[in-house]
């Protein structure tokens, strides 16, 4: 070591989508500042342009690791490999859609633009770093700069209390999870001597621990778990979900419920097989418990709400325990099936969960407030594409086959039963018919509830342009990886190998 | 053996037609204009009648003797997954086609939904779709796609075009049925997953999983209780029957005339096609519960319905007994009677299809299905009373009716193998002669009260509707030597599969030879 501190060697075309996402945040806070209000949908346009951009260029990238090979970069601590990529376009494409949905709901909410845009755009790179980081450090900061952006989004809704509510409750609950989450990296590191991801499984894996040896290294996983399952909401960590996701603005909901749980279970991830892959009987039960709790808490809490973002909060968790079948099943030794199925679980969510809640925030009307199932009647008379659409998206979730969500389940199924977790898959599937009730009871109001006294005199739902493309591009999404998901399958396979 | 395919493989994919034709019309129905209602009505009629009509073609030209599947069509689908795109079918799935084909135009032209007209046609064409592809799967896979997507428009049908406690019905059978095939999913998956060593690769193949994969008995018990739940749920067998008559009596006309004239057997359809098929030593060995319960189901069934006092609840509950008479048959394990069940399959469909259009047309016109509200029909409506009268003969089993030829070769198929159940089942025969005849007595004869006086007889739509039923159900009856001499070979490979497989010897057939005399003299 020199007197002059030594930089490491940037790999700069691997960086080049946070580089372009980061730029274009500059350039939208800058000029938002600087400049006279713009017409608010323009600033939806640009950061769906940045968006596209970021996945051509992912594009690219992945096209580059395929002819190069995966490699870890910038001191090892970023690792450029097919899940990062794949990782990568479903963020920024998430992205591009949410941008598109929120241009109408600031519009019909009478809010200004920018910020809200510069806020996705700042989660949206936590959101890429944390799913390319190969060391603890960057995680957390990849974490924390998601998290920060997502506490005041949940809050940006100046003039709805529930809003300030929800972004208060998500920042004090989710500083909690971060702590308890770097305790446990610090505890890594004390047993370890290494923050670097791949570098800790190394050490774990020449380092034989006598009885009792270990106990360090236990905590610090569990205190890593229980951050990590906060953040994906599963159950026992969940609490804050329902509330979040209610009082957040929608649009802001859908982005936390895909980009959000996206990032997180990327993180887990990677946590969970490239450093902890020795300690995998160790941490595969807490993960097998958790995943049960989820689905089966998840569906039948689910089941009794009356507020429709409520009911998808806890259908998310239950989705959230589906997800953690799969890095259940990832755990076990000589499965390849585990982690594509988590990747295909997580890109065929996202896609469904924001197509939900564009629709959830149309019906919800001028002042965001009506979620309730009641809003929902009479949709199927007043608006029958949307309700038609919204059906989809309500059967996809609910596993129907023709469906994206039935892939996603069925990869997730079969992983678990080529690992012979028989009694999980079925479990499962239960609580999936549980869950189906839930979805059938928004599908009820849409379709089959007779008009009540003042439903002639509440807004009709209006079909904004932007929400129409959302929803449209989701629900073709939707059916043709539905009816052929083979390229899907193959991208999610390819995905699951780490760099480093 | 079963699986010799490609016997009759065509150049043009008649199978894959007969699925994508009504999705196509489904499709095209729902983005027809509202404005020209006349115009949507007839494109969901052109595509199911062409399909229907396909369906016949399929059914002339269908090699007769041949035992293995027919029409093959096969593609790779998801090949990641190792599902394909593979239909085929052989004469247990030929005649269920057929019934699919005709009963669904017959259903478009016959009962009139009242309101939303262009949604009721697509999810009805949906439905047909889904249930076209149930029966010509040869994939695990794809099978369990269609299975499940019936559920979504039945489930539609039903909660928006049925009576008052619609919704209700519509979410418990969506429910029940989905249990079922959740766990038929797991099953399905690990079927292919522990089959995989045995083949070498992953694969959802229905007929190359039979061939290549061997379970040990116990594994294949499991995954055959796996399947059957989901099927005994479909048929359905008691003690799961209770979705059913609320089904039945809540939905529309139609709704209730395909669920009984198809939907329910892809139950009994599924356990023969992938219960006795792919697990033999699993079916073997549970028969006795299967049959316990078949019967048990024939006795429940006959006797909930005699205490009804809804006309449709009642023909409702005569649909579980029917339905234990055709399991009764598959688990008998001779091929006299799993030939018998599999007619009784279609005869089923036909009778009590054309039982559930008649209570249709008696609520349209009367607006209560209450027994105890009607009387004295037969005066005012005699034709209507004969019709009535030739549908409900054949659901009671008389001779020279479709409903006898079935019911008698499970009885006499069964008799060697499963004597003492039979024997029970055989009162079952009984007490639907008391249920319908009862039930016939109260509402057809005496004389008409003031609110009957004017009920109006059949009109001559009607009349065209039911008359292939008719038509139907006497030709069954009076010549069924057709029908079994293109069922027969295809349940004589299964049988001998079981043997082979299981060590298991059906008794030498008795009847067999003669069964299509029995039909004539009656």
């Amino acid at each position: 070591m020199g007197d002059t501190m030594q930089y490491p060697s940037i790999d700069w075309l691997a960086v080049t989508p946070l580089i372009i996402l980061l730029a274009g945040m500059m350039v939208n806070l800058v000029l938002a500042a600087l400049t006279r209000p713009w017409p608010r949908a323009w600033y939806a346009i640009g950061t769906v342009e940045l968006a596209v951009a970021t996945v051509v260029v992912e594009m690219f990238l992945w096209h580059d690791i395929g002819r190069d090979g995966s490699r870890v970069v910038i001191n090892d601590a970023l690792s450029i490999d097919h899940f990062t990529a794949l990782s990568w376009i479903a963020i920024a494409g998430a992205l591009a859609m949410v941008s598109l949905s929120t241009a109408d709901y600031l519009r019909r909410e009478q809010l200004d633009g920018p910020e809200v845009y510069a806020l996705y755009i700042c989660a949206a790179i936590g959101a890429m770093i944390m799913t390319a980081a190969n060391d603890m450090v960057v995680l957390f900061l990849g974490l924390e700069t998601l998290s920060i952006a997502l506490y005041v989004l949940a809050a940006s809704h100046r003039r709805r209390t529930e809003s300030q509510e929800s972004g208060l409750k998500y920042f004090i609950l989710g500083g909690f999870a971060s702590a308890f989450f770097l305790y446990g990296i610090a505890l890594l590191y004390g047993t370890t001597g290494t923050t670097n991801i791949s570098g800790m499984g190394d050490v774990l894996r020449a380092e034989v621990f006598l009885e009792g040896d270990d106990a360090m290294l236990l905590a610090g996983v569990a205190l890593l778990l229980v951050g990590l399952a906060f953040k994906v909401a599963v159950v026992p960590f969940h609490f804050w979900t329902p509330d979040v996701y209610q009082g957040a603005p929608t649009p802001v909901t859908s982005f936390m419920a895909s980009v959000g749980k996206l990032a997180a279970f990327a993180a887990m991830a990677r946590i969970l097989l490239v450093a902890l892959p020795t300690r995998i009987e160790d941490w595969r039960p807490v993960v097998w418990v958790l995943a049960v709790l989820s689905v089966v808490v998840g569906s039948v809490l689910a089941v009794v709400q009356t507020d429709v973002k409520r009911m998808l909060a806890y259908s998310s968790i239950s989705h959230a325990g589906f997800i953690m079948m799969g890095i259940e099943a990832a755990g076990h030794a000589g499965d390849e099936d585990g982690l594509p199925a988590v990747l295909l679980y997580l890109v065929i969510y996202s896609v469904l969960v924001i197509g939900t809640f564009t629709v959830v925030s149309l019906v919800s009307r001028t002042g965001d407030a009506g979620s309730d199932l009641g809003s929902f009647r009479g949709l199927g008379r007043q608006r029958p594409a949307l309700a038609l659409a919204m059906t989809v998206f309500l059967l996809a979730q609910a596993g129907m086959p023709t469906t994206s969500g039935f892939i996603a389940k069925f990869g997730v199924i079969s992983s678990a039963a080529a690992n012979e977790s028989y009694a999980i898959a079925i479990v499962a599937m239960v609580a999936s018919v549980i869950a189906a009730v839930l979805y059938l009871r928004i599908m009820i109001s849409m379709w089959l509830s007779d008009a009540e006294a003042g439903d002639d005199a509440r807004e009709n739902v209006g079909v904004p342009v932007t929400a129409n493309v959302v929803i449209t591009l989701a629900t073709i999404f939707t059916l043709l990886v539905g009816v052929f998901p083979g390229w899907l399958i193959d991208a999610a396979r390819t995905a699951a190998s780490f760099a480093g | 053996m079963l699986a010799s395919e490609a016997t009759h493989s065509l150049p043009y994919p008649v199978l894959t037609l007969l699925v994508l034709m009504p999705l196509v019309g489904s499709i095209l129905t729902l983005f027809s204009s509202s404005r020209r209602p006349e115009f949507t009505k007839l494109i969901a009629l052109v595509t199911s009648v062409f399909t229907g009509a396909v369906g016949l073609w399929v059914l002339a030209s269908f090699e007769t003797g041949e035992e293995g599947f027919q029409f093959v069509s096969k593609h790779e689908w998801i090949s990641s997954w190792g599902i394909g795109w593979h239909l085929g079918i052989d004469g247990i799935s030929l005649f269920l086609v057929v019934l699919t084909g005709i009963l669904f135009p017959l259903v478009i032209v016959g009962c009139d939904p009242h309101h939303d007209e262009k949604r009721y046609l697509a999810w009805l064409l949906l439905l047909e779709a889904g249930v076209m592809g149930s029966f010509l799967s040869l994939d695990l896979f794809l099978f369990f796609l269609f299975f499940e997507i019936v559920l979504v428009p039945m489930y539609f049908l039903i909660g928006g075009w049925g009576y008052d406690q619609r919704i209700y019905a519509a979410t418990k059978f969506f429910l029940y049925t989905m249990v079922g095939s959740a766990f038929m999913l797991v099953g399905i998956v690990t079927t292919a997953l522990l089959a995989k060593p045995d083949l070498g690769r992953m694969t959802f193949d229905l007929v190359e999983i039979a061939e290549g994969a061997n379970f040990a008995a116990s594994t294949g018990r499991w995954l055959f209780f796996a399947f059957a739940i989901a099927f005994a749920v479909k048929v359905p067998l008691f003690p799961l029957h209770t979705w059913l008559p609320d089904a039945h009596t809540q939905a529309p006309t139609a709704g209730s005339v395909i669920l009984a004239g198809v939907l329910l057997k892809l139950g009994t359809y599924g356990l023969l096609r992938f219960g006795v098929y792919l697990f033999p030593e699993a079916a073997l060995w549970s028969r006795e519960i299967f049959l316990t319960l078949a019967v048990i189901g024939i006795i429940w069934g006959a006797i909930a319905a005699t205490m009804q006092k809804d006309l449709k609840r009642l023909v409702a509950y005569s649909s579980v007994a029917h339905l234990g008479f055709i399991v009764l048959g598959t688990f008998a394990f001779t091929s006299e009677a799993v030939s018998g069940g599999v007619m009784q399959m279609i005869n089923h469909g036909v009778s009590t299809g054309a039982l559930f259009l008649l209570v249709g047309m008696i609520y349209e016109r009367r607006h209560t299905r209450q027994i105890a509200e009607l009387k004295g029909l037969q005066k005012v409506a005699p034709i209507f009373a004969a019709a009535f009268m030739v549908v409900m003969l054949s659901s009671i089993g008389v001779p020279g009716l479709n409903g006898f030829v079935g019911e008698f070769l499970v009885l006499i198929g069964g008799f060697e193998t499963a004597r003492w159940w039979v024997v029970i089942g055989a009162t079952g025969v009984i007490l639907a002669a008391l249920y319908l005849l009862w039930a016939y007595q109260r509402v057809f004869h005496g004389e008409p009260d003031e609110a009957n006086s004017s009920f109006r007889e059949l009109r001559l739509r009607e009349g065209l509707v039911l008359l292939p039923f008719v038509g139907l159900i006497v030709f069954c009856g009076v010549y069924p030597k057709p029908m079994l001499d293109r069922i027969e070979p295809s349940v004589r490979a299964l049988i001998e599969r079981v043997e082979e497989v299981t060590g298991y010897v059906a008794p030498a057939p008795v009847v067999m030879e003669h069964s299509e005399h029995e039909g004539g003299e009656g």
